[in-house]
């Protein structure tokens, strides 16, 4: 949930005026949101938690240098991010998985798998702890300049503009990315996703 | 102008965002009444997307968020802003 902002730059007020312990309110709505886009970015739970602390300091340490421009949780995620790509750089692990925004202008190719017999998998099916684990696996297999658009769009949630604005890259490279993200989602998970669709036999799902 | 399958699919994602003009829109629903096939598709990626959103799906390691202000703590007694 966005938090009001009139309140949050309140709040960064306060805590810059030196009312300290209001920096966990402040910070609380986007822990979650920094903590899954350093998984994706990481890919390792311990680390991912570690970096997630050292960006949670360094936003603190730097919150007189906020201007608004962005909203707070944008500002917070390119800190988070930044400091998963400086450890990245370290271990020197980063793939370089054409990260060129060339291919992005065009729109792909991608052929759907199709299942005609498709029926809606409801959420109350991740009740069920392997369909939580296929997504899980579904995302985690994605190239990273996918897996991170994921992440912050249909994970956490954001607009397309504050998608573009934590990753750097354009409003129209996230649609593309994005695009092409749920396809290969689709073709993978639609043949594995029907085990988890109510059963048609029986009266509680049979049609009217 | 009528559109195929495969246009379609290149709009999906456009389609679920909302993020089409109204003739594409349209033609999209046009063809979607009658292909069984990019309906399934639609159908399908919707339901995706509708899965990933779910907290249930990601979640953070237990004690994590105790763990991070029990950190953000110590920092506080430390240094100023």
């Amino acid at each position: 949930m966005p938090a009001n902002p009139e309140l949050e730059a309140e709040c960064i007020r306060r805590v810059i005026a030196g009312e300290r312990q209001l920096f966990h309110e402040l910070i609380r709505p986007c822990e979650r949101s920094i903590y899954l886009l350093l998984l994706s970015l990481l890919k390792n739970e311990a680390e991912a938690e570690d970096a997630a602390q050292e960006t949670a300091i360094k936003v603190y340490l730097n919150l007189h240098l906020y201007r608004g421009e962005a909203q707070f949780r944008t500002w917070v995620l390119s800190i988070a991010r930044n400091e998963a790509l400086g450890r990245l750089r370290k271990q020197e692990i980063r793939r370089e998985e054409s990260l060129d925004a060339g291919t992005d202008d065009q729109t792909g190719d991608y052929t759907p798998a199709i299942l005609t017999s498709w029926r809606e998998v409801p959420s109350d099916a991740l009740e069920q702890k392997e369909l939580g684990a296929l997504l899980r696996r579904a995302i985690e297999g994605l190239p990273e300049t996918y897996r991170n658009i994921v992440v912050l769009r249909d994970i956490e949630e954001m607009d397309i503009r504050e998608t573009a604005a934590v990753l750097g890259i354009s409003e129209g490279s996230v649609k593309v990315r994005l695009h092409r993200a749920r396809a290969m989602l689709q073709r993978e998970l639609a043949p594995r996703l029907k085990a988890f669709a109510p059963k048609r036999k029986g009266l509680l799902w049979g049609r009217a | 102008m009528r559109i195929d399958c495969k246009h379609v699919w290149q709009h999906i994602s456009a389609y679920i965002e909302g993020d089409v003009d109204a003739a594409l829109r349209a033609e999209i629903d046009r063809h979607l009444e009658t292909c069984e096939i990019c309906s399934a598709v639609l159908d399908c990626t919707r339901n995706v997307v509708i899965l990933m959103a779910d907290d249930r799906v990601f979640e953070v390691p237990s004690g994590f968020s105790q763990r991070l202000h029990d950190r953000i703590d110590m920092e506080l007694r430390q240094a100023g802003p």
